[in-house]
């Protein structure tokens, strides 16, 4: 049902993002989406990506810290308002977005919205409740 | 200059010598009636205290170490009963328990004249004004300088460490003569007085004793040039009694006197526990003679250092150490505060309860040191949320500060980044040139 991120905490050093997406290459890996949290000292490197599996092994083999993380993919339409048509609902109920961010479908001219929740249960209910579309893992690797 | 007790302090070798005897015999008597821990080991070691006939015999007793001293938490080494101990202080053990000192009365007179006679060897008189930056509290700097001043006689302003800008404008106004404080701290003031516009030529100082952590003779010569006045070593550890077991005189800034009428020092080789002889490099190694409520037999200091038994131009025929060189351990002073690697790895453990790679890297910025903690960040620590990650480094800095009395930054680092010798984490880098 849910789509699974990696997490990876790298060091604020240079060219260290550039070796994990070039593990990732090698492990012939492709990178739908990411986003990077950064501090001064580290980041936290996010990624969607089309065989978690094959990404998780060829980075932990390499020795990073990599997290699992379920997180909530929906598509959002390409108007103004499509945003608010999914935040709206969560927020009346007192969902809080801890992070997000966003792909282009590349099969349609949709954008695919990557969210963490606060109360990722919660949100997954009124999504449901909302009919709003709730993209799977299955579904992204397929993409 | 004066020497405050110049019956004692100038007596020749054989008087000293004739001294330390009878109050070893006494000290060695008396703990083996009172203190069953001296009591077990002497026993083990097939020594009763009548086989003390000479100095010598001194060797044939075992060494005392920090963890015996732990063993014995808190008060199970102290010779006299409660109702005699007045006052308490602590230091930093090896792990979560501290190291636990008692005084009796005549104790602490005892302790008093021997910082009253460091403040004579370093130039006071009971006419100066001694601004005293050493931090007041369980530990012995504060305290312990504090009563040597007004045993002195002089005029002793209690102005412990922190608050730096406050301490400048004291110091302008109060105009004391004399300085003591931990020559980091010290430094550190000298850089804020720069910045404030204050120059230390416009200041009274004329000495400063510095201590409680190890500096070097550069800077030394940084003391002196910046803060116009004469700088000098002074060296203790409340084990012993606190500060003033030694101290650099005026005239020659030459090595630190032993005040030998209250504590035989010995170097030791510290793989052999052999004695070595005067001159060469070891491990220092303290008895007390005249303590009541802790008295201390042959304590192994871990500091490395050596002796020089020869007469000093200022008087003094009491036995001269070097300034410590290093150490036989893993202790790190920062700030004038003891700190173990091991104590980092317990508040570590409790935090998370795991048990993760780290390691402490010290550095000397403007003067002041400062203590960074590495952590090697696992499954268990990670989070795909940077305020999760930040809020724990936050707390570990917390915890540390809490139970060890310093301020350390936590940083969370990639896995196997700490460097490793021979599989071994590397758990310290000290930058910090003395």
């Amino acid at each position: 049902m849910c789509a699974e991120q990696i997490s990876i905490f790298i060091e604020n050093k240079e060219g260290r993002l550039a070796e994990v997406t070039a593990i990732l290459r090698d492990a012939d890996v492709n990178i739908r989406a990411l986003s990077l949290a950064d501090t001064t000292d580290f980041g936290v490197l996010r990624l969607i990506v089309n065989n978690n599996d094959r990404a998780e092994k060829a980075l932990k083999k390499e020795g990073f810290t990599v997290g699992i993380t379920q997180v909530l993919a929906v598509e959002v339409k390409d108007e103004p308002g499509g945003l608010n048509d999914i935040l709206d609902p969560l927020s009346e109920n007192e969902v809080n977005v801890e992070y997000m961010y966003a792909f282009a479908n590349p099969q349609c001219k949709n954008a695919i919205m990557i969210f963490r929740f606060d109360d990722h249960d919660k949100a997954l209910k009124i999504l449901a409740e909302k009919k709003i579309k709730v993209i799977s893992k299955q579904e992204i690797c397929n993409l | 200059m004066s020497i405050y007790n110049i019956n004692f302090e100038t007596m020749p070798r054989e008087g000293i010598e004739a001294i330390q005897l009878k109050r070893l015999q006494a000290t060695i008597e008396r703990i083996y009636v009172t203190v069953p821990f001296y009591k077990k080991v002497f026993d083990t070691a097939g020594i009763k205290p009548a086989d003390i006939k000479s100095l010598e015999d001194l060797q044939r007793l075992p060494f005392t170490t920090k963890l015996d001293l732990r063993d014995n938490y808190p008060y199970d080494m102290f010779a006299v009963p409660m109702e005699n101990i007045v006052r308490i202080h602590a230091s930093s053990g090896t792990t979560g328990k501290p190291t636990v000192v008692g005084y009796t009365k005549r104790d602490l007179d005892t302790w008093a004249e021997l910082m009253a006679r460091s403040f004579a060897a370093a130039g006071a008189t009971s006419g100066d004004i001694i601004h005293n930056a050493f931090g007041y509290g369980l530990f012995t700097g504060g305290l312990g300088v504090h009563y040597g001043a007004e045993k002195l006689g002089a005029s002793v302003i209690p102005v412990s460490g922190g608050n730096t800008k406050r301490q400048i404008t004291i110091m302008q106004d109060f105009k004391p003569t004399i300085l003591t404080g931990t020559p980091s701290y010290i430094l550190h003031l000298a850089e804020v007085a720069d910045e404030m516009g204050v120059d230390f030529k416009d200041l009274h100082f004329k000495s400063g004793i510095f201590g409680a952590e190890p500096w070097s003779e550069n800077m030394r010569a940084e003391l002196e040039e910046k803060l116009h006045l004469k700088a000098m070593d002074i060296y203790g550890l409340s084990e012993v009694i606190g500060p003033g077991v030694s101290i650099e005189c005026y005239e020659e800034q030459k090595g630190l006197h032993v005040f030998e009428d209250h504590f035989i020092v010995e170097i030791i080789d510290p793989e052999s526990g052999e004695v070595l002889p005067y001159g060469e490099t070891g491990e220092l190694v303290f008895t007390s003679i005249t303590k009541e409520a802790f008295p201390i037999i042959r304590y192994r200091t871990k500091d490395i250092t050596r002796l020089n038994p020869e007469p000093c131009t200022c008087g003094r025929t009491h036995i001269r150490m070097n300034k410590p060189s290093g150490r036989t351990d893993d202790m790190l002073i920062i700030r004038g505060v003891n700190v173990f690697p091991s104590q980092i790895e317990s508040v570590l453990m409790e935090t998370k309860q795991i048990h993760p790679h780290y390691q402490l890297v010290v550095d000397r910025i403007n003067n002041l040191d400062t203590l960074t903690v590495k952590v090697e960040i696992d499954e268990a620590l990670f989070s795909d949320e940077i305020k999760t990650l930040q809020t724990m480094e936050q707390k570990i800095s917390n915890d540390i500060k809490e139970y060890l009395g310093v301020s350390a930054k936590v940083m969370f680092v990639e896995p196997k980044t700490i460097t490793r010798s021979e599989g071994k984490a590397v758990r310290v880098i000290d930058n910090r040139k003395f």
